[in-house]
């Protein structure tokens, strides 16, 4: 199996998709002819010419209702934002127009389509560039949102996401865009959305984690192995709606010690959710309370050495887990 | 009428302004731009030359039909019948039945909240959009869209959208899907003056004239948002010519007469089709009724004001003096045909009446493709976290 990084994983997705479909395009800024901001895009130019590689103006809410109106027509537009934080400008065409048509028209309409790029802190880049908005999605009824975190998974889930018939976020991160890893060269690999993946087995306690939290947490589960003796098992949400309900309540039910790790703000966020889903059908499961590591709640600072504590890192981790051996 | 300053700023304006390029009827238009009232008579331009007695007779129908379908569901609503907001068409019907009427196979409507009017324009029946108002199962959305969102996208019509301005983009998408698919179509994205003053618009105009796309931005302009007027929320007249740094052609025309909304339509259309070329058209219009029908309307604007309009202007009695000028119509059939569009418009009450409201079990249905079609499912996992 051939070993690529997350960003050509990303690639190969919306290569082999736009490929397989003509209505497939790849819409936003800088995608075509800077070959893209993270170079995700890279050789698609080239390759599909630029009817299906659209650069666009910085107007988020432009190409991305138009692409929500070309949906509605029968196309299925990707549309890249260069960071999810810049979505906050086209909010009503994804929250409300993407979101709510097939309900509003009694499902007379799908909206097919994607919405993705990266979502994270931890780059350096103040808090205007730095947002997580996966809650604010999933919060929402109508869109999906999913956060892989390996290249398999970005190259799997991305595929089931552009032939999904109703809106899907994906949430990328620029810091895993170089990671590397087997992903299959196959057309018809394809992940599907709503399943977690048990990405390391334990028996002592469960990180539940998303995104890059999950490889923050493997390095703690190796830790706490070496030096604690306490075998950890990490459980990788990948979609967090819709979610993997089942396989949550089952690393509950086995190992009855959780820990939630995630880099998006706590209130409200992803871990609160499944938090509750826990205490309410696993909670005679739990030997302790349920604990939880988030991004410190303020805006998303610049300076490095704020940033840093900031954000969930191995050590705030291991301390959390070791409070519930 | 010193409350419209939209009408009497084109009075006062002199400068003509821009014309859709290769317009026949280049005069005609400008002039009617520039001077209210205008007694132009757009009868026999190209648009309207061939229209047959039925055809004239049917764009009555079409508008007594909107008039009389609002004025039903005015009274539903007073009766309790109807919940939430009712923006009613009333007195801007020649916009919607003038530009429905030339449109082609692959030309698509979009418009705001105030939808019924176009809604019926193109064949939506009565008793889907009662029932709808009713939140009653049997209306065009299952009773999940309410007033400001009719849809029917077999007859190319994409709601009914409730942000103002939010529509704007979208109509846009439809036009890029349409060229991207090498159709030769438009969309004609309708929209309040209001919603020129909503940042999406000037992006949609951007990219509309960036990359060709057939869009036709229709303002209706009735002269208020909702209750704040032209002159207190608008710098820089005409709107149309907001077009303008864009390098959209835009143009200024009447609303109360339906010959020259099908005029200034059609040679939208045209541009659009042969050219693949953006416009804005601002039609001068005006509503009877509050914004929404619960809303105070004397804070604003005067009862004077509206009876003037109401009887110098209204769209349904200008085209029946025409049409019974021209010979097409007498006093009898038009009265037939009222009797007729108020007895439909009874019927559809009573249908929405008598209809089931949705199940609870329903408030689920229609969010996700997949589960509305789960034997279809790719997805694994819980897709709503509280059920009924």
């Amino acid at each position: 199996m051939p070993e690529i990084t997350y960003r050509e994983a990303l690639n190969q997705a919306l290569s082999e998709e736009i490929e397989r479909d003509e209505n497939v395009v790849l819409l936003g800024e800088e995608v075509a002819q800077f070959k893209g901001s993270y170079k995700v895009s890279e050789g698609l130019l080239e390759k599909f010419g630029s009817d299906k590689i659209v650069d666009t103006p910085i107007s988020e809410a432009a190409f991305s209702g138009l692409a929500v109106g070309a949906a509605m027509m029968g196309m299925r537009p990707v549309v890249e934002f260069m960071f999810w934080s810049f979505c906050y400008v086209a909010f009503d065409q994804i929250f409300n127009n993407a979101a709510n048509v097939r309900y509003m028209s009694g499902g007379l309409i799908n909206v097919p389509i994607v919405f993705r790029g990266p979502a994270n802190g931890g780059t350096n880049v103040g808090a205007t560039h730095s947002h997580t908005p996966e809650n604010f999605a999933a919060n929402t009824p109508g869109l999906k949102v999913i956060c892989p975190s390996t290249p398999a998974d970005a190259k799997g889930m991305l595929k089931s996401a552009i032939r999904d018939n109703d809106p899907v976020c994906v949430m990328e991160n620029t810091i895993l865009y170089n990671l590397k890893g087997d992903v299959p060269d196959d057309n018809e690999f394809i992940i599907p959305l709503g399943q977690a993946n048990l990405i390391r087995e334990g028996s002592d306690l469960s990180i539940i984690a998303h995104g890059k939290a999950v490889h923050t947490s493997l390095e703690v589960a190796q830790s706490l192995e070496e030096k604690h003796g306490v075998s950890t098992e990490v459980l990788d949400l990948r979609s967090i709606r819709p979610l993997d309900t089942e396989a949550i309540l089952s690393t509950v039910r086995k190992t009855n010690r959780v820990l939630l790790v995630e880099e998006n703000k706590p209130f409200c966020g992803v871990g609160a959710q499944i938090s509750f889903l826990i205490q309410e059908q696993a909670f005679d499961y739990l030997d302790a309370p349920i604990k939880r590591v988030s991004a410190i709640d303020v805006p998303q600072a610049y300076s490095k050495s704020l940033e840093s504590v900031q954000i969930p890192d191995h050590d705030r981790v291991l301390e959390k887990a070791l409070e519930l051996i | 009428m010193e409350g419209l300053h939209h009408d009497t700023m084109v009075e006062k304006n002199n400068e003509p302004p821009k014309e859709v390029p290769g317009s026949t009827d280049q005069e005609q238009i400008v002039e009617t731009a520039s001077v209210a009232d205008s007694e132009k008579d757009f009868s026999s331009t190209s648009m309207n030359a061939s229209l047959s007695p039925e055809d004239k007779i049917e764009l009555f129908n079409q508008m007594v039909r909107i008039r009389r379908f609002e004025e039903r569901s005015l009274r539903a609503y007073q009766q309790g019948h109807i919940g939430g907001f009712l923006h009613l068409y009333i007195g801007q019907e020649a916009v919607a039945v003038g530009a429905v009427s030339v449109m082609s196979d692959n030309d698509h409507v979009i418009t705001a909240y105030r939808d019924h009017g176009h809604a019926l324009a193109v064949g939506m029946d009565m008793d889907e959009c009662m029932a709808e108002l009713f939140g009653k199962r049997t209306g065009c959305s299952k009773g999940k869209g309410g007033s400001m969102h009719f849809f029917a996208p077999d007859k190319n019509y994409w709601g009914g959208h409730g942000i103002v301005g939010g529509q704007t983009p979208l109509g846009l998408g439809m036009a890029y899907a349409l060229k991207y698919k090498g159709l030769k179509g438009s969309c004609l994205c309708f929209m309040g003056d209001g919603a020129t003053n909503q940042g999406p618009f000037y992006e949609s105009l951007n990219l509309a004239s960036l990359w060709n796309l057939p869009v036709v931005y229709v303002i209706e302009n009735n002269g208020y948002s909702m209750g704040t007027a032209e002159a207190r929320h608008s710098a820089g007249e005409p709107l149309a010519r907001r077009g303008e740094p864009f390098d959209v052609d835009w143009s200024v025309s009447y609303g109360h007469d339906l010959y020259e909304v099908r005029q200034t339509m059609g040679d939208a259309i045209r541009q659009a089709h042969e050219a693949s070329k953006p416009s804005v058209l601002e039609i001068i219009t005006y509503r009877y009724r509050g914004h929404s029908v619960a809303d105070p309307d004397q804070t604003y604007r005067s009862k004077e004001e509206i009876e003037e309009y109401k009887k110098s202007k209204d769209p349904i009695n200008l085209f029946k003096s025409k049409l019974i000028d021209e010979g097409v119509l007498s006093e009898e059939s038009a009265k037939s045909i009222d009797v007729k569009a108020k007895e439909e418009a009874d019927a559809s009450a009573e249908f929405a009446n008598a209809s089931p409201y949705p199940e609870p079990s329903e408030l689920m249905d229609d969010v996700y493709w997949e589960t509305d079609n789960p034997s279809e499912r790719t997805s694994g996992g819980t897709m709503f976290f509280e059920s009924v």
